[in-house]
This record gives C-alpha cells, structure tokens and sequence, in this order.
C-alpha cells in the first residue's frame, strides 16, 4: 500500500536553517544539510526546504546548498521560496531537487504552471496554496499570507490541478501555529476535488493532529516545522503512533 | 568498490541524483553517451525522468538504442529507464528498446496518479534484492507502469500488482528510484554494484 508521509519543512535564510532549531545530537544546527539528514535517519519520508532569503544575490547561496543536500540526503525534497521562471526550476532540478514549489508567482501568473509542468514533468511542480476563511469561503492569500486575492481555494485548487501542478501544498493560515491540529475539513473537501496528492500543512500539535489529518482529512501527506524542530514530537516516535492507528506509513 | 560506472547521458535522464548516490557510495562514474565508452565500463546505469516518446526519438537519432540493447555487463534502467527497455509504451503510443516483454500501460482511473511516494515491494526474486526483505518501502514517482509478467523480479501494488523491478540476463529495470529510497535504496543500488560483470569474457570471445 502506498504510504502516507511525514515531511519537516525546514526555513533558509542564507543558506542556514532559521526558526527555533533547537536539537542537542547537531554539531551545526543552523546547517540544513545536518538537520535534514538527521530528519532523514528518524524517517522523514520527505523534506521540503524553504528559502526565505530577500535578496536576489544571495540566492546563489540557495543553489550551493542545493547541491549540498543532494549530495548528502537520500530522500526526496523539495525547494520552495522566490521560484518564479522556467530557468529558477532548472536550475534548482539541476543542483539536484526533487521537486520545487512555487506560490506568489503562480496566482500573478498562472500559466507559469503550465510552462513549468510541460518542461520538466507534473512530478516536480508543487503548488503551495496559502488559505484563510474569510466568513463567506476560504481565500486564497499571498506574499507569505500578507495578501489576500479574492480567489476561492476550491476553485483555484482545481485550476491549479488542470494547469499541470503534481501536488499540492495546503497551508490554512487560520490553523497555522496554533497547534489545535490540521483543517480536516478543508483539506477534505480539497482531497475530493482534486486526483493529485495534497500535502497538509498548519495546525499540527500532536501525533493524534497527524492521525486524524490522514483518515479524517484524507491528506495524503502531513508537512510541519516547529514541533519537530522544538523537539516535541520525534518523528520516529509519530511513526510508530500514526502505524499504530491502522494509518500506512513506512 | 574500485570500478567504473557509465551512467547513460540521454535527454531524460536525472543525472545529478543518481550521480550524488554513486558519490555517496564512494564509486567511480562517467557520464556518457559514446558508444565505446558504455561497452567497455564495468556497469552502466540508464536513469530516466521524462517523456517516452521524446526520450525514445532522442536515442534512435544517435544510434544510442542499438547501443544499448547490445550491452553485455549488468544494465540497471530506473523509472523511465525500465519503461524504455519494455517493448512498447501507451505513453504517445511508443516502441521502444524490447529488451522485457512486459507492455507499460497507464494506470487506470481510480486512485491519484502519479502513483507518488513509498511503496512496499514483494515477490522479490534476484540478487538485487540480497538482503532486502519483502514489504520493503521504496520511493515511486510514475504514471506509467510495466504490467506483471514472466521477467518480473519484484512487485508493487497500486491498484493492481505491476513490475516494480524486472530482470533478462544482464539487464535489471526498476520502477522506484532507488538513488531516493534511503537505507533500502542504497543496499539495492550496491547489489547492482556486486553483481559479477562479464564485459572481459564476452571481449575475449570477439
């Protein structure tokens, strides 16, 4: 059976992890190649990198540490942050990603998806979509959650899917860092609507959150930062508890 | 391991990760599409992310599939490189390098496709698999797959059993990526590595 996936998001700036890493076992824990190996060796399925480095120079940073993480890491990954053309994903799949994400740029300019789906292939286009309920419906926002579009999530996630995005990447800003667990809901109703894997993100506070996402939420994979970095939940350990539900992990 | 591997240089290839495994593994690699130098390496390995039809066009124009399919020493095709060795692909109706038997079809409608993430393998029968066990988890990224059949060495469930890993004679094709499969996908790829290369003997028989 395939397995749903765990996936640490781990924030850059500079080529150096930021945001609370807090791990004793890391010579360098501001070294994101350390703490995604070691993610890696806990049985993170995935991990998704990303870049929050403002400046267009040091984003070359971001290309070496690429090749770094290839070279080091034998599980998939994706970057994310910044990625606008055709050439920014070729040249983050030529150092070595899996995958890249892209945002912004693809509410600004939709048919990016589509240029970047036909030349490097649907499995390497994760579209991140950032959402917050408005009253009336969920909203797509972005600019890191500052701007919100007037776009309805549900029709975008199926625009998004038709343009060629492989996967999506569901963040609700109403969940995010509140650690009351993941928006089952949502992600459910999106799960239905869309044939590509969705990957759930915001909310996640226990190993239950991760659970109920998985079989209440239909997420096909499960993405979170600070617990794993703060050490409240060891990855390994959230294995174990998620194969002790009756969910398929590896 | 002091020998040299020829990873196929071709237009769908995922060159930079299978080299970064290789490097991992501390083994010694070209990357190549001169006949001469594929004939002679101690191993060649035939990565593959991509389109069939455009790969398949891309390597008759340069005489490569000829190239390939002549090859005596263990071949190892990952993802679309064992769809390319299968016979003929759905994926824009393509012929392709026959060496397996097994049609590649897409999957059918039903769960989401691509069939993404970790999959269990059973049903293993090589030396590839020394030491692996079966429920094995392995990375897949496909839509297409090689249907079960006579060479198949391993097997995958997704909506329906298929090829996960096929083997004739000399050549090995996974569906996985095992360069993306962690501990287990390093063990398989260093199974490839041990398997007895016989380019020396089949030389001295010309």
């Amino acid at each position: 059976m395939l397995a749903k996936r765990i996936i640490p998001c781990l924030d850059v700036k500079d080529g150096r992890t930021v945001k609370g890493v807090n791990f004793v076992d890391l010579r360098d824990a501001g070294d994101p190649v350390e703490l995604g190996s070691l993610y890696a060796q806990k049985g993170a399925d995935e991990l998704t990198f990303l870049d929050i480095t403002a400046t267009v120079e040091k984003r070359k940073t971001l290309s070496q540490l690429v090749k770094r993480i290839a070279e080091h890491i034998h599980i998939p990954f994706t970057v994310g942050g910044g990625i606008r053309t055709v050439d920014d994903v070729r040249v983050m799949l030529e150092c070595g990603a899996d995958k890249i994400s892209i945002n912004s740029e693809a509410v600004k300019n939709p048919s990016i998806i589509d240029a970047m789906s036909m030349e490097f292939g649907s499995q390497c286009v994760v579209c991140a979509v950032d959402t917050k309920y408005n009253g009336r419906f969920w909203e797509v926002y972005v600019h890191g959650g500052r701007t919100p579009t007037g776009i309805r999530t549900l029709d975008w996630v199926k625009e998004v899917e038709s343009r060629g995005a492989g996967e999506l990447l569901l963040t609700s800003m109403d969940h995010d860092g509140t650690k009351d667990g993941f928006a089952l809901e949502l992600t459910r109703e999106v799960s239905s609507l869309v044939s590509v894997p969705v990957i759930a993100s915001g909310g996640a506070g226990t190993m239950g959150h991760f659970v109920d996402i998985f079989t209440e939420g239909k997420a096909d994979a499960a993405l979170a930062a600070s617990i794993f970095h703060f050490h409240e939940i060891d990855i390994a350990e959230l294995k174990e508890y998620i194969r002790s539900h009756d969910v398929v992990i590896r | 391991m002091n020998q040299q591997v020829a990873i196929v240089k071709y237009n769908a290839g995922n060159i930079w990760s299978m080299s970064c495994a290789l490097k991992r593994l501390g083994v010694d690699y070209i990357v190549t599409d001169d006949p001469k130098e594929l004939s002679s390496a101690q191993k060649v390995i035939f990565p593959g992310v991509g389109e069939a039809s455009t790969a398949m066009r891309y390597l008759r124009e340069r005489g490569l599939d000829e190239v390939l399919r002549d090859l005596k020493q263990p071949f190892l095709g990952v993802c679309l490189g064992l769809q390319l060795m299968c016979s003929h692909s759905e994926e824009h109706d393509t012929t392709c390098l026959g060496i397996f038997d097994e049609p590649v079809r897409r999957f059918p409608v039903g769960l989401k496709v691509p069939h993404m993430g970790w999959n269990t393998l059973f049903d293993l029968k090589s030396d590839l698999f020394t030491g692996i066990t079966s429920e094995s988890y392995v990375y897949f990224v496909h839509s297409y797959y090689a249907a079960a059949g006579p060479d198949s060495i391993a097997l995958c469930d997704y909506m329906l059993p298929f090829s996960a890993a096929l083997q004739k004679d000399n050549f090995f094709g996974v569906q996985f990526h095992p360069e993306k499969s962690g501990a287990i996908g390093e063990q398989i790829l260093k199974n490839f590595l041990a398997l007895e290369s016989d380019t020396k003997s089949e030389a001295d028989h010309v």
